[in-house]
Order: structure tokens, then sequence, then C-alpha cells
């Protein structure tokens, strides 16, 4: 009796956004982007508006993350709101340009969902990435992805940490989403990688075009991992690295990481131990974007989240 | 005792190895190499009298700092002796400034001042382990060093690649030095240093450098033979041809398989609508440079090379006896 009035209602998901070359080198949703662009057969929808969509053309072109500053943390209030002007870092210009098309961020006027495609170095396998613990779209369409790629894995990496919570490009849209697939180096595309990334995307679509359609979905619940800090690597007073990644934590994404485990191999072959009180689960190990951001990999803490039982708002 | 007169008595004497350069930081986005010329440029002088003087170099200092592959122009491409003895000004690209400060400082190429011997250490996205990539297929000294290599090193497959490009267009780093090679480790992604790769690659200079110190102490080594991979040709990706762009990816089956026998009929590429493309040549070869991120743009997605057995002769240094 309770879930027949725990049902939440919600608005119908009538315009969704696929983003590919946020990052200009991550090619995985780059070459999906382009492809769909020209031919987008494969992603249409009864109902829904679809829109393939290259973030960062200049880029892209230049196969580079970013021109002057990294485009997935420029969707600051303070850019956001800054005024025309010459000489605005080009991707600070294109977050406005994509807050016009897309967005106003916050507002009612913004796109339901946006799909944001990166690729990473680590050994991440399949990974969605949501921003909130609360949104029951977002929750019910992770797992719905999760059941029907099954035996197949997908991670669920959830950032709501105050401090590394960063601005993204989705964060434009009411259901932000990030599909990052890896390991993929940079400039590069593995089949494999690709083909997970397109298979996921169907099935996300799949879902909307089911909920916008009237579908009920029942209560669920999702493991997620929550971000909970970032790890540097050991450095000398130049701000130059002194370790690498060890062996044993090398490509243990998604692994528990224990007390006294090994964590980094100096260049003298000195190994330096995890010394956190707790178990954790690192990702993000040895993405390579990460360097000059401080970050050798991210510790996250495992969490079970629940979702009410959700379907279209009647009109 | 008869057989050990034999084998000096067969022996090819080279002259020493007295001058080696490692060279890291060619492309400055492959950080296996940075980082060892890092740490042999902090430890200079630690190093006390041996057989061998060795010079440690950063080849292109600018795109390490930025960590890309080059900054105007690719510096693995700029030692053909037509660029080495182009003019240049401030205006020219930084890399081709650059490669003539290098052939000053370890050259000139094709003269007696050169170095004995440089090794360019370099990594690649592809599955290859550690490749020894040289223009020749008998240089003793490379060939001995690569069997050595191959002795020594328990868990990395070591290889011979010869580039079968004639001497005067040679156009890499490696040519510079009087004896050269390439010592390029993979998959690692560029602008990422991986551990294990990193240790492979401390590993195969320092088992270089002692066998050159062995060898220019007079030791005698027996000859035998080693497997030479030798290029034959390059294949691109299928592309549109209106956008140029790439309609397919390296075949799931092909991934990965670096130096794994490619037989007419097998798959090559995945396109993204789903069909198999398959490889269209008369003769099986074996393919290297598997998806090197780096290639993309020179039109590469992977190299086809034979298979070759080369003897190689005893040899020792000329100094002693």
């Amino acid at each position: 009796m309770s879930s027949r009035t725990n049902i939440s209602c919600l608005q119908e998901a009538k315009r969704v956004a696929i983003f590919g070359g946020t990052h200009g080198n991550e090619m995985s949703g780059i070459t999906l982007v382009n492809m769909w662009i020209q031919n987008s057969a494969e992603i249409e929808r009864n109902g829904l508006v679809i829109k393939p969509f290259i973030s960062s053309p200049r880029a892209v072109e230049k196969c580079t993350r970013y021109i002057d500053t990294d485009l997935n943390r420029a969707f600051t209030p303070e850019n956001l709101s800054s005024p025309d002007a010459e000489g605005l870092p080009y991707e600070v210009q294109r977050a406005k340009e994509i807050n016009r098309m897309f967005g106003p961020k916050g507002s009612s006027d913004a796109y339901d969902v946006i799909f944001d495609l990166h690729n990473t170095t680590s050994n991440m396998g399949s990974t969605l990435i949501l921003e909130s613990s609360t949104d029951l779209f977002n929750l019910q369409m992770v797992h719905y992805i999760k059941k029907a790629i099954a035996p197949h894995t997908c991670s669920v990496l959830l950032n709501e940490h105050p401090q590394l919570k960063y601005s993204t490009t989705r964060s434009v849209a009411k259901h932000p989403i990030g599909l990052e697939v890896g390991p993929q180096p940079q400039g590069v595309l593995r089949s494999n990688v690709f083909e997970s990334m397109r298979t996921i995307l169907k099935h996300a679509l799949d879902f909307i075009e089911l909920f916008n359609s009237g579908v009920e979905f029942p209560p669920c619940t999702v493991d997620v991992f929550r971000v909970q800090e970032r790890m540097d690597y050991p450095r000398d007073t130049n701000g130059n690295i002194t370790a690498m990644v060890h062996p044993h934590l090398q490509d243990c994404d998604w692994e528990p990481l224990n007390r006294g485990d090994p964590m980094f191999l100096t260049f003298d072959g000195r190994t330096i131990l995890y010394e956190g009180a707790n178990t954790v689960y690192p990702t993000f190990i040895n993405e390579a974007a990460y360097y000059e951001k401080q970050q050798a990999f991210m510790t996250t803490c495992r969490e079970i989240l629940a979702a009410n039982a959700i379907r279209k708002a009647c009109k | 005792m008869e057989r050990h007169n034999n084998l000096w008595r067969n022996a090819v004497a080279l002259p020493a190895v007295s001058r080696v350069a490692v060279c890291g930081g060619t492309h400055g986005n492959e950080l296996a190499g940075v980082y060892l010329v890092r740490e042999r440029l902090k430890r200079r002088g630690a190093d006390g009298t041996e057989p061998v003087s060795v010079v440690t170099v950063m080849s292109n200092p600018r795109a390490t700092q930025l960590c890309v592959r080059y900054v105007e122009t690719d510096l693995n491409r700029c030692f053909t002796q037509a660029m080495l003895s182009t003019p240049v000004s401030e205006a020219s690209p930084y890399e081709m400034i650059r490669s003539q400060e290098l052939n000053a400082l370890l050259g000139p190429k094709g003269s007696g001042q050169a170095v004995d011997l440089l090794c360019d250490l370099h990594n690649t996205t592809a599955n290859m382990g550690l490749c020894l990539i040289t223009y020749s297929d008998r240089d003793w000294i490379c060939l001995h060093i690569c069997k050595h290599l191959q002795r020594e090193m328990a868990s990395t497959p070591v290889r011979y690649v010869h580039f079968d490009i004639p001497l005067n267009e040679a156009y890499s780093l490696d040519s510079v030095g009087k004896h050269g090679f390439a010592m390029e480790i993979g998959p690692q992604p560029h602008g990422v240093v991986r551990s294990a790769i990193f240790s492979a690659m401390q590993e195969g200079v320092q088992l270089m450098l002692d066998w050159i110190c062995q060898f220019n102490s007079g030791t005698l080594f027996e000859g035998g033979w080693v497997d030479v991979y030798t290029t034959v040709k390059n294949i691109d990706y299928p592309r549109d041809p209106e956008t140029h762009e790439i309609t397919a990816a390296v075949h799931p089956d092909l991934q990965d398989r670096d130096f794994c026998l490619l037989h007419p009929g097998d798959p090559m590429f995945l396109s993204f609508s789903g069909e198999t493309l398959r490889y269209k040549g008369k003769e099986a070869l074996y393919p290297f440079f598997i998806n090197e991120g780096a290639y993309y743009e020179k039109g590469i997605a992977l190299s086809l090379a034979r298979k070759k057995r080369v003897e190689i002769p005893s040899v020792h240094s000329e100094t002693l006896r």
C-alpha cells in the first residue's frame, strides 16, 4: 500500500543532448557524436528531441584536451554571468554559448538530460557519473542501464563533495549524466571502448523513451561509489612528481585499498604505503589529465542509494 | 681451449663504444624516458670511473614542459641530412632549431666526432613490449645489445625492428650516432608514466650500459642469431573520402596483438556500421605499432614487417688483443 503512495511524478524528459569532445582528445565520444550528426537514425526515439553536439570544436580539431582552460570546469556562476568581451578564454566563451543553447543552467528552459561522453586512461571500465544523490530520474535511469547491460558491468561514481565537485559542461541540464569509459589513451580510439559507450547510450535513450511513454519504474537501489578525497603524487620542492602509482595499485580502480597497502613507488625504488584509517575504493588511478590537477587518484566509499518509484507526471 | 681459440679467431673486432648518449623527451609526452632522463641528470656525478662516458640529454625541453609530443613539428623527423644542413633563423620552427643543436652536441651526423652510440627513449600506446628500432639489420653492436637484453630481461619481450630506409634518408635522432636505436616501450598512454614501463626502461638502459662496459673492457661476446623484423609497409585507417575522418577502429581481434602473425583474411578493422574489414595482402606479415595514438595524423593504423633470422658473429673491442 505504501508503494502506491510513494511514486514520484516527474516531468517528461523531452529534450536530450549528447555531448562529445568536451575534451578534444577523448576519442570515443567525439567519434560517436560526429557519426550521429551525419546520420542520427540510431539515436532517434519517439517523442524525443535528441541533439548530438561537439562541445569544443577547436580542441577536437587540435586533438587536445583544451585550448585555454578546461571546459569541464568552466561552468561556474562567475563564468556564465561574465559579460561578453574580447580576450575571454575560448572555453569561457564556449561555456556561455552552451549555456545559451542548452540552458540557462538552473532554469525551466534548460535541456532535460545531457549525456557528456568522456574517456580516461584509468582502468575504470564503464562508469556513470552522478552529481546528486537525490535525482530520482537519474538514479532510475542508471539502475535500468545496469540491468540492461548485465552480465557486463558499469560502476557508478557520485560526486557530491562540497569542495571536489566541479562545474561540468553537463551541469547546464536538469538531469546531467557523465559517461566515462576507460582505459583508453588520449588521442586513441579502441573498438571495445567505443562499442561499450555506444551500448550504454542506447539503453539510456530506451529508458527515456519508456519513461516518456508512461511506464512506471518501481522503487530501486543503486550501489554507488561516493567521492571522498583527492590524493596527489609525492612531489619535490619544484613541483615535480617523485614517485609513480605503485604496480600493485595501477589498474586496480574500484578495488579496496587498505591501510598498509602499497600506493606509490619512488623513482629510486622505495614503496610508499596508504596510511588512511579506513578502507577506500580508489578510482581515476593514473589519469593522464590529472597530473596537472594534482591528482594521482581519488578515494571513494561505497554507499547504497534508494530511489522511489517514478512515473511521468500527468498533465 | 680449442673452441675458445676458434671463437677469438672468428670474432669480429670493432671499435670500443666509448661515448654513449641517452636521450629522453624527444616526444615530450612519452613520460618513461622523460622521468628516466630527469633521474639520471639528478644523479650525475655519482658514476665513478667507467670504461664508457655517458651523456644524458632531454631532447625537447619545451615539449616536455608542456607535456605534448611536439611544439611546432615532430622533432624525431628533423634529422635527415637535408634538414640538418638547412639554414635556420629565429623564425624557423622550434624543433628544426633544436635538431641542429642536438646534431652539434651529439654529432655531427656522419662524422668522426659523433657519439659512438645514441639510445633514444620512447613510449608507444601500442602493445609492443620493448623494441630496439634502427636502420640497419647488420649493426653487430646493436644486435648484440638486443641479444643481451633478451637474455637478461625475464618478464619483458625484447625485439629488434629494422626500418628499411637508406641511411641518407634516416630522419630520427638515433641516426646521429655512429650506432643508434630508439628504445621503444609500450603500452603506455601518452602523458602517463606507468611504473612497470618505467622499470623496464630503466632495466633496459642499465643492461645496455653494462654490455657496453663489458665490451669496452675486452669481453668476447659469442655470436648466434637474432630475429629481425624488417618493415614492409604501413596501413592507414579506412577514411571517408570527403571528410577524411576515420570510418573504422582497429578490430578487437587485432588490437594489442603486436607481433602476432597477421594472415590474409584476418580481421583488421571494425567499421562503425559493424562491418569487419580484413587484411587483403597476399603475404602473412607481423603487425606492430597497432593503434599508436600519434600516428593517426601520419595516416598509420599499423605497420607490417617480415621476420628473418640474422646470424651475428662473435665480437670484441679492438682496444685489447
